[in-house]
């Protein structure tokens, strides 16, 4: 079903949000990926703060292109999950709710997410031109010297989205491509044989 | 003996870079736009046509299609009988992915040392593959690869026993695998024989060729559609989320090899499939 949703998420939408569900976010997000998680994992492991307040809060796995004069950001679409989780599930239990990216995501990932009444959003990988004219505007608040790798607030309106991993654990990557799969005929020709090809047509 | 300034090239793959971040080639174009047509999930379709506006803004508003710019991998087919002056080539084509990337607003995602990982901060250096070729014209082609995709490439070390089945199990499985990390509706560039890091560049080079452009070798042809039937049917796509468009294109180029090996490279690439070609 279609959602609109306020960011930072409440507990009540993060438990209601449904894998499938196509979701449009306004409000307030982050953006961080590799560089910036290792940094914020880093700080952890001596006891510092972070740069952001994780509770509620929804992180946006992007790293923009540089902005246009007059313009909030550059292109700005997902980057792929995957090379998050390894720090995913220390930031979920310390109180994020959303993360935004695309692409599978570990089991240990997926795990935290359930235990922390947690959701995973997709965006469409590739579409980084139209994602931009959801956000209104953007600004760097933390690890500036990481160029497009810094933490980056971002206000965004009816920012399009869908539900992949629920709080139930439901994952819409493997129910919707068993949905379309067909079990396909081999076809065994030779190569070095055309004629027999040609008879097959 | 034909001369050619360095400068040429500086100014040919600076603008090649922003075109080719900006437009896709009329070949990808349509190959998008008669997916969305003949995809059966409606979110796909959904997904798709959300590419297609994608694709519209990018153009109108300048906005790179992509935010992923790349790494820009470029390819240069020398003529023997050119001879450069002005400088040395290599920075001539840095110089023109520099200034590509630091004009055209396109992200800086190339780090120094893979280990110790500093930004330099304009997007060089580049991948440079150069070739020979008879005559004294200069073909530049400027491919920028995203790494959403790249990092789902494969390359197998395949025994001659394991033959086509081989290769195409081994298509699959690197498609399979990639699923919704690779961008799809992906293109799959694939190289058999040769050497090692022969069939990696056969498959990197074949994403360039034209999606709706089929081998010449009649095996290779019907493998390459065979593959893409059989990927289409794998149930991932469009963005891994269900559907029956999950490649554009498999573009298969193969090489002699040794009597003891069969090299399959596997290189997916994104819808963002990005090449300009200009001859000079």
């Amino acid at each position: 079903m279609e959602r609109h949703i306020k960011a930072p998420l409440t507990d009540e939408d993060a438990k209601t949000l449904k894998a499938g569900d196509y979701v449009y976010i306004t409000g307030t997000i982050y953006t961080a990926r590799d560089a910036a998680h290792l940094r914020m994992d880093e700080a952890l492991d001596q006891n510092q703060p972070l740069p952001i307040a994780l509770a509620h809060n929804i992180i946006y796995y992007m790293g923009p292109s540089p902005a246009r004069e007059g313009r909030p950001i550059g292109s700005a679409g997902p980057t792929t999950a995957s090379r998050m989780d390894k720090y995913a599930p220390r930031l979920l239990d310390l109180g994020l709710k959303g993360m935004i990216g695309k692409g599978k995501r570990s089991d240990a990932v997926r795990e935290a997410i359930v235990r922390n009444n947690a959701v995973y959003f997709a965006a469409v990988g590739g579409a980084g031109a139209l994602l931009s004219k959801s956000i209104t505007a953007s600004e760097v608040v933390a690890y500036d010297d990481l160029g497009t790798e810094a933490i980056r607030r971002l206000t965004v309106e009816n920012f399009p989205v869908i539900v992949v991993v629920d709080a139930d654990g439901n994952n819409l990557y493997e129910t919707a491509v068993k949905a379309y799969r067909e079990e396909t005929e081999v076809k065994n020709y030779d190569p070095r044989k055309p004629d027999q090809r040609d008879a097959e047509h | 003996m034909r001369t050619i300034h360095v400068s040429q090239i500086t100014q040919n793959i600076k603008e090649m870079c922003i075109e080719a971040n900006h437009c896709l080639a009329p070949d990808m174009d349509c190959a998008l736009k008669e997916a969305a047509s003949a995809e059966k999930s409606p979110l796909g379709r959904q997904i798709l046509n959300q590419l297609q506006d994608n694709l519209q803004i990018a153009q109108e508003d300048r906005i790179p299609i992509c935010q992923d710019t790349g790494m820009a991998v470029i390819f240069l087919e020398i003529g023997q009988d050119v001879h450069f002056e002005g400088g040395s080539l290599e920075d001539a084509v840095n110089e023109g992915v520099r200034q590509g990337y630091v004009d055209g607003y396109l992200r800086k995602s190339v780090v120094k040392d893979p280990i110790i990982r500093e930004n330099t901060k304009d997007n060089t250096p580049a991948v440079i593959h150069y070739e020979l070729k008879p005559g004294d014209s200069v073909t530049i082609t400027v491919a920028p690869k995203g790494f959403g995709s790249e990092n789902m490439s494969r390359v197998f070390m395949l025994k001659p026993a394991d033959g086509i089945e081989g290769v195409k199990n081994a298509v699959l499985t690197a498609v399979k695998d990639a699923g919704p990390n690779a961008c799809p509706p992906m293109v799959v560039g694939v190289g058999v024989g040769g050497t090692f890091e022969k069939c990696a560049l056969l498959a990197k080079k074949a994403l360039t060729r034209q999606v709706n452009k089929r081998s010449d070798i009649p095996y290779v042809k019907e493998m390459e559609e065979e593959l893409l039937d059989r990927i289409n049917r794998t149930g991932i796509g469009p963005g891994g989320l269900g559907g029956t468009t999950t490649a554009l294109a498999v573009n298969i180029d193969t090489y002699p090899t040794h009597i003891a090996g069969l090299p399959v490279a596997v290189n997916i690439c994104c819808h963002v499939n990005r090449h300009a070609a200009r001859t000079i």
